[in-house]
């Protein structure tokens, strides 16, 4: 692996970061209609009474602790040391909690459930695209076809709810909601790890189902089209095993482009895993940020987002560094964006 | 007479040969149907907040019920069903007009414009939609308009297509005929139009296609958390309202269902399309199945 | 006399289109004697590339062997079942493929897609005579033993090339079939590769089978020729003689194209157009372009018969093998 590549990756890295800490900071500049800590304060103050005096005067004062009158640039920089500390200020939501805080809790939820339903969908997917376009496979993988044709078109969330219907309320097998039941205290016991993997099946299920069906018809596709290179035939005329050709020689080759897919398409599946949570109320960032939009807590937004932003980039930045083990090309060549 | 028999004739044989592309077109027709014919036959002021009585279940007054506002649901779901393929439409319009200019220019002209917009895809690129359309329209002061919202999701779903668009440019841009066409004195402008125009059709219907799915994916995702029009009946903010009312767990399947299943046969309808359009520039896909 | 290595009998191979059966080989026979070069020559879609990948029943659907008999050494290879023609080949037969640029698996290091042919066929041998093994046949076809370790975009189109002919030959095989090994190459690098061929060959006593079109190629490399045209074989011939005084009408047009630097004139291509394999003309299936046309030639198909000893026409001009 050459520095340049390497370097340039980790360029991409720090530019995305910069970039949403950036947008992070411009964007509720932008909408000075909007001041939540005016609008926080009225509702506090509403819901006291009719008071209004010494308001604007509280106001001031919040704005000064947290440093809003300050020039613009100042604020900038302060904002970027944040970011870079994790420090997202107080929640506005969940006050005195901090954003911090709440981020860490939800934090190990999302990216165990997710992180594992994504890595198991693309490696049992991709077999199964292999398989798929293999002549010699078995014939019964091509009826599961169709069935994976419908389930990659789905999005995650919707497919969330039907399962939450059919196997958490109709037939009770699973529980309806959250990560684990109420009154059971968090912890590393093994009890609750059972009761939080019971916890787990309904929401991973919806990723692991999405992205079986995806993975499977990028894989099979990109098969269809490898099986034609001059390679394979050769493999076969130096009188290699079946085995042999598909494995050494055609998923390999294949597995260079299917893994670019899924560097790319890691915005795509945190999306869907975020809105799965929603509709599972699994307590992992998804929710958080539920919980956020709702009351407009613009710190516990800007937080979540920054960190699913932050997820993402290295997640992407890691399958970037896979890349040249995988393909001995890419170390010569530019990168083929 | 004749002549429209034998183009049926053709272009029926041809969706035998391609049955991808012709299912997924009907599906897609169908629920243009449902909207058309059901804005005609039903009143669709019934898809207003307290038009009927609350959490009925369907009957052959509310076809498919009322949800616990008092909206007719099928009144609900034929504005939902239009509304969704508008926002698919106008943004899938607005995301390819974007993709088409930065893929060209890309490609074509290539040097510090091409790095730059390259670099800028890249970015956006890994950034997850979801997020930044969530603190965008988290900042809005005032409710999110359908057209606000068109906008959001176009703006983040034209990036893979001006990719591919700028890939077929580049491929393009070193093929004999643009030589030829230089030599025979045809300027730059022409030579866009006239010849890479006609090669790059395939590429542009694929590319519409993708953007409008990945919109209207967003924008449902965006209702899903209730960023969406509150005023407007659409399909996710649908599903939100259900998800907020505890339909599910009400049991009030004729709430959370048929947007569910329309929404099913939408995205299906639109990846069979992907797909059998995948089909015409590779016909070896056609293998199985 | 030598002995014939490999008889090909009666081979019929089509392809089958939506339009119809495409006869790409309609009746090939010829035999290949050990340790000879034999070239075989065509023009594109004349069936020649066919014929190679049958030998090896390479052919993949919708192409299929519809008759014939492919005897190596007595052993009809059509019979074998599809693990023994598995081992046949590389070990027996080996191909040189035709443009070495993506014959090799761009993820793989020369080393270990040269050992997975040996180790496919030859499972009780140490890594260490692997190693040896492979050293050894680089040095044969002229290269740097380094180039073992490298991935094949690190190769030049004829160090590619060579490579390839390096695994051909890693099993000592009988007879290797060469399908248009240079099409892709410089002249100079053709030549080179070329060379390597033929020193290979004489040291061996490998029987090769060069497939191709080019003539000045074929005149400087093969013992006897044999020419193609639309799926069959119209004449077979050592080298000199087919060069001297061919007997065919199209073998002398092949030879008599191309312009020399001695014989400069006008280039004079081949008249005519090549015919449809789907619907390929009645009688002798070069006739409509054949400057020699008898009345006769469009009614009975030519057989490829006996002229002369070791001469062989399929042309109505020399009788038709009756006695």
């Amino acid at each position: 692996m050459t520095i340049i590549y390497l370097f340039k990756r980790v360029g991409l890295f720090f530019l995305v970061v910069w970039a949403a800490a950036t947008l992070i900071f411009i964007l509720p500049r932008l909408a000075t209609s909007r001041n939540p800590i005016a609008e926080r304060i009225g509702q506090t103050a509403g819901s006291a009474g009719y008071l209004s005096e010494g308001v604007d005067e509280m106001v001031k004062a919040w704005e000064a602790k947290f440093g809003l009158d300050q020039p613009l640039w100042k604020q900038y920089l302060y904002h970027l040391k944040d970011m870079i500390n994790f420090d997202f200020g107080y929640s506005l939501a969940f006050y005195p909690s901090e954003v911090r805080e709440l981020i860490y809790a939800a934090l190990p939820w999302t990216i165990c459930l997710f992180g594992m339903a994504t890595l198991i969908s693309f490696v049992l997917g991709s077999l199964a695209g292999a398989l798929l376009s293999w002549p010699t496979a078995p014939r019964f993988l091509q009826y599961l076809l169709p069935f994976f044709l419908t389930l990659s078109a789905v999005p995650h969330y919707l497919l969330g709810l039907v399962l939450l219907f059919f196997f958490a309320f109709t037939i009770r097998i699973f529980p309806l909601y959250g990560g684990y039941s109420i009154g059971t205290v968090p912890g590393f016991s093994f009890p609750f790890l059972l009761d939080a993997l019971r916890h787990s099946v309904l929401p991973g299920l919806a990723m692991f189902l999405v992205g079986v069906g995806f993975w499977s018809l990028q894989m099979r596709g990109i098969m269809v089209m490898g099986l034609e290179e001059d390679y394979i035939s050769f493999a076969e005329a130096k009188g290699l095993k079946g085995n042999g050709i598909f494995f050494r020689y055609a998923v390999r080759n294949a597995l260079l482009p299917q893994v670019t897919a899924l560097a790319i398409s890691l915005g795509q599946v945190i999306s869907g895993a975020i809105l799965v949570e929603v509709v599972f109320s699994y307590p992992g960032l998804g929710t958080l940020l539920l919980k956020a939009v709702s009351a407009f807590d613009y710190n516990l937004i800007s937080g979540v987002v920054f960190i699913i932003i932050l997820i993402i980039a290295a997640a992407t930045f890691l399958v970037d560094l896979l890349y040249p083990v995988l393909d001995p090309r890419i170390t010569y060549h530019r990168s083929t964006t | 007479m004749k002549t429209l028999g034998k183009s049926l004739g053709r272009a029926a044989a041809y969706g035998r040969r391609n049955p991808k592309l012709v299912i997924g077109m009907v599906f897609i027709l169908l629920l243009l149907l449902f909207w058309l014919i059901g804005s005609l036959l039903v009143d669709l002021t019934q898809s207003q907040p307290i038009s009927g009585l609350p959490d009925q279940s369907p009957s052959l007054q509310y076809l498919l019920g009322t949800d616990s506002n008092g909206r007719d649901l099928l009144a609900v779901m034929i504005v939902g069903t239009g509304l969704t393929l508008r926002i698919g439409i106008l943004a899938g319009t607005i995301g390819l007009g974007v993709a088409v200019i930065l893929g060209f220019l890309s490609g074509y002209y290539g040097g510090l414009l091409d790095t730059l917009i390259k670099g800028i895809v890249d970015v956006l690129l890994t950034v997850p939609p979801l997020a930044v359309l969530v603190v965008i329209a988290a900042m809005r002061a005032e409710a999110i308009t359908l057209n606000y919202m068109i906008v959001i999701v176009a703006s983040l779903s034209w990036m893979l297509p001006t990719r591919t668009i700028r890939a077929q440019v580049l491929t393009l841009r070193e093929r004999a005929y643009i030589s030829m066409a230089k030599l025979s004195g045809m300027n730059n402008l022409e030579i866009i139009v006239k010849e890479l125009m006609p090669n790059l059709m395939p590429y542009l219907a694929a590319g519409f296609v993708s953007i409008a799915a990945t919109a209207v994916l967003a924008s449902i995702g965006l209702e899903a958390l209730g960023l969406g029009p509150q005023y407007l009946p659409t399909l996710g903010m649908t599903i939100f309202w259900a998800i907020s009312f505890s339909a599910l767990f009400r049991g009030m399947w004729w709430w959370w269902l048929p947007p569910v299943v329309i929404i099913v046969i939408l995205f299906v309808g639109l990846f069979l399309l992907t797909a059998g359009m995948d089909e015409i520039a590779n016909p070896k896909l056609r293998k199985t199945m | 006399m030598k002995t014939e290595i490999l008889k090909v009998h009666n081979l019929r191979v089509y392809y089958h289109t939506p339009l119809g059966p495409l006869k790409a080989v309609d009746g090939v026979a010829f035999n290949l004697r050990t340790g000879e070069r034999f070239g075989l020559v065509g023009e594109s879609g004349s069936g020649k590339s066919t014929l190679a990948l049958a030998i090896m029943r390479l052919i993949k659907p919708p192409g299929r062997i519809e008759a014939g008999q492919i005897l190596l050494n007595g052993q009809d290879l059509l019979k074998l079942s599809k693990d023994e023609i598995r081992q046949v080949r590389l070990t027996k037969i080996a191909l040189v493929p035709q443009g070495a640029m993506n014959s090799l698996n761009p993820v793989m290091r020369i080393k270990d897609q040269t050992i997975d042919g040996i180790l496919n066929h030859m499972k009780a041998i140490s890594r260490k005579e692997l190693n040896e093994r492979v050293f050894e046949l680089l040095e044969r076809v002229g290269l740097n033993p380094e180039v073992a370790g490298m991935f094949p975009h690190e190769l030049s189109g004829g160090m590619k090339q060579r490579v390839c002919l390096a695994i051909a030959i890693s099993l000592n095989p009988e007879v290797i079939i060469a399908d248009e090994p240079t099409s892709a190459l410089d002249v100079v690098v053709q030549r080179q590769v070329m060379l390597t061929l033929y020193h290979m060959q004489e040291t061996t006593g490998v029987s090769v089978l060069l497939v191709g079109h080019d003539m000045g190629l074929m005149a400087q490399f093969v013992n006897r020729i044999g020419v193609m045209y639309a799926g069959r074989l119209v004449e077979v011939g050592s080298v000199r003689e087919i060069f001297k005084s061919s007997l065919h009408p199209y073998t002398k047009l092949l030879i008599d194209c191309p312009p020399t630097l001695e014989r400069k004139g006008e280039f004079k291509g081949i008249p005519g157009l090549p015919p449809l394999l789907l619907r390929p003309p009645s009688g002798c299936v070069f006739h409509p372009r054949c400057s020699k046309v008898m009345r006769h030639c469009s009614v009975e198909v030519p057989r490829l018969h006996e002229v002369d000893p070791g001469r062989w026409a399929a042309c109505h001009l020399y009788g038709n093998g009756e006695i």
